[in-house]
């Protein structure tokens, strides 16, 4: 439709035949986004001059992680033990519970539609929310802990796997299932022999995945409360002893690059 | 022994496998069930839960329709703007690291400093970041721009590299073959191919900073966040629920948008 709006560039080639040359929208897009930018340069009052001449705030508090708390560490293993455990929990419970979600989200196992719309609903508005504030939700109904982490991370496991599941579902190969459903087997037992096996590898690799960015998620969840090294995080930010704060992070980015390792070396023999 | 059973006995036997891991799994699973508490539920808990439903179905509808800088539409567009500008600002300084950190390019240590500092840059959580840029300017949506470009640098960079090492070099072959000059190969031959995935990615992760940007607010660095946090801390659950619907919709409507041109791209 957009092309026809522009005039085309017409060449006539040695044997006189004509050829129309769709002229680039890359001007207008820059354009836009031109437009875009400083609209936004407005609203956020961006400004290089601040940048330029206060940057080094942002290397003060560096200055104080460095060098980190060591006598700090001995109280941080049962926080950064919570977080771990958070985000097993929930991602296992989650994954566990996006099968039998997925199942009914997908449109060639379920054939009533108003329940794969609905699934389908559920899970994208699950998705939209972010973590932080499903955990800032659940603090108030659950209390303050790490239950309402687990809760937060649980609901996120089960829209992130569900959606990638409920795809694989819908494009896996029908034929052993339709082949079994004949034979006569149940959907569920179909589904278990037919189509388990050929998104099984998948499904693991989605929830180890899933757990990997859990755990950096977990970190941030105690801001609001919902337990795990967060909380320490945020008390000694509130306090401002930077050294501490260094500490925290320093074992973070341990802990996630031990598992971000490990997650990838189980993904590459699953696949 | 008919054939059908040969072949069921041919099937490599992965029982032992299955039960490993499903006990390893068990044993972690049971180990982080002391997370779960139900002693901290606070007893009108049931209550609060009614409540933000109530309030999610009976929007503050006049927060909606509220078209001054305290209103939903502006504090929407006030995020929007913030992940905009950060995407842009780390889509372009994610280029230069790009290089530095692809190993075919650069000398090994350097890449795998540069690397290492990558992983650092992403395992640090934007709350942190958020925080080292309000000493910078002050809190306000500039605080959660900068918070933004320098959250987007390790993810970008990374699917960069990945895009630049997987050119088509035979197209560069060819050209060379007809007798194209250097301009020409990069015009004709390298721009096409990047800028379709570049674009791609950087409209995702567009999406995934609009996403950290409502969280932003929690620490001033504005955008929808900190007027969420307030009024729930002020048990306003009309307000919670007016503002829920328009993150969910302005949410909702960029991921649509942006899944739809990222398969236009991919597709050509």
């Amino acid at each position: 439709m957009q092309w026809k709006l522009l005039s085309q560039k017409k060449m006539v080639l040695p044997n006189d035949k004509e050829v129309l040359e769709k002229r680039s929208i890359m001007p207008l897009m820059l354009l836009i986004l031109l437009l875009l930018t400083f609209l936004s340069i407005r609203i956020t009052g961006f400004s290089i001059e601040v940048i330029v001449n206060r940057i080094s705030q942002f290397f003060v508090i560096i200055q104080q992680m460095i060098p980190p708390n060591w006598t700090y560490l001995s109280k941080l293993w049962q926080p950064l033990f919570d977080t771990i455990k958070m985000s097993l929990f929930g991602s296992v419970l989650g994954a566990i519970c996006a099968l039998p979600i997925s199942m009914l989200a997908a449109t060639n196992i379920t054939k009533n539609r108003w329940i794969t719309m609905s699934c389908k609903f559920i899970l994208s508005l699950l998705r939209t929310l972010p973590t932080l504030i499903v955990a800032l939700i659940a603090t108030f109904i659950f209390g303050l802990g790490t239950m309402a982490g687990t809760i937060a991370i649980f609901l996120f496991t089960i829209a992130y796997v569900g959606k990638l599941l409920y795809e694989q579902i819908e494009s896996v190969d029908m034929k052993a299932y339709e082949a079994m459903c004949s034979m006569g087997l149940t959907t569920i037992q179909a589904f278990r022999y037919a189509i388990m096996p050929q998104i099984l590898p998948n499904y693991l690799s989605t929830s180890l995945f899933c757990f990997e960015g859990n755990v950096r998620y977990a970190s941030i969840l105690g801001y609001v409360g919902a337990g795990g090294i967060g909380l320490l995080l945020n008390e000694s930010l509130g306090w401002r002893s930077y050294a501490n704060v260094g500490m925290i992070l320093l074992m973070l980015v341990c802990t996630v690059f031990i598992i971000e390792t490990t997650s990838e070396y189980l993904r590459k023999k699953l696949m | 022994m008919n054939a059908i059973d040969k072949q069921l006995q041919l099937q490599p036997n992965r029982r032992m496998s299955y039960i490993m891991t499903i006990f390893i799994l068990s044993i972690l699973f049971v180990w982080s069930v002391s997370t779960i508490h139900f002693e901290n539920v606070s007893l009108n808990g049931t209550k609060i839960a009614k409540n933000i439903l109530v309030g999610l179905l009976n929007p503050d509808w006049s927060l909606i329709f509220n078209v001054s800088t305290g209103g939903i539409p502006y504090l929407l567009i006030e995020t929007m703007a913030i992940a905009f500008l950060g995407t842009i600002v780390g889509a372009l300084l994610a280029i230069p690291l790009a290089f530095l950190s692809a190993s075919n390019i650069m000398p090994k240590p350097i890449a795998f400093v540069v690397r290492l500092l990558l992983i650092i840059i992403r395992t640090i959580p934007a709350i942190v970041y958020g925080l080292m840029f309000i000493r910078v300017t002050g809190p306000g949506p500039f605080a959660g721009v900068l918070t933004m470009s320098l959250t987007s640098i390790g993810m970008l960079s990374k699917l960069y590299v990945d895009v630049i090492e997987d050119l088509d070099k035979s197209v560069l072959e060819s050209m060379e073959a007809i007798g194209c000059t250097l301009m020409e190969k990069i015009r004709f031959g390298i721009w096409p191919q990047l800028t379709a995935l570049l674009l791609s990615i950087v409209i995702y992760r567009f999406d995934m900073n609009l996403r950290d940007a409502t969280v932003l607010g929690l620490v001033g660095a504005g955008g929808i966040g900190a007027p969420l946090i307030f009024a729930m801390n002020a048990y306003k659950w009309s307000e919670v629920g007016a503002i829920l619907l328009g993150l969910i919709l302005l949410i909702l409507v960029v991921e649509f948008v942006s899944n739809r041109i990222r398969t236009k791209l991919v597709r050509g």
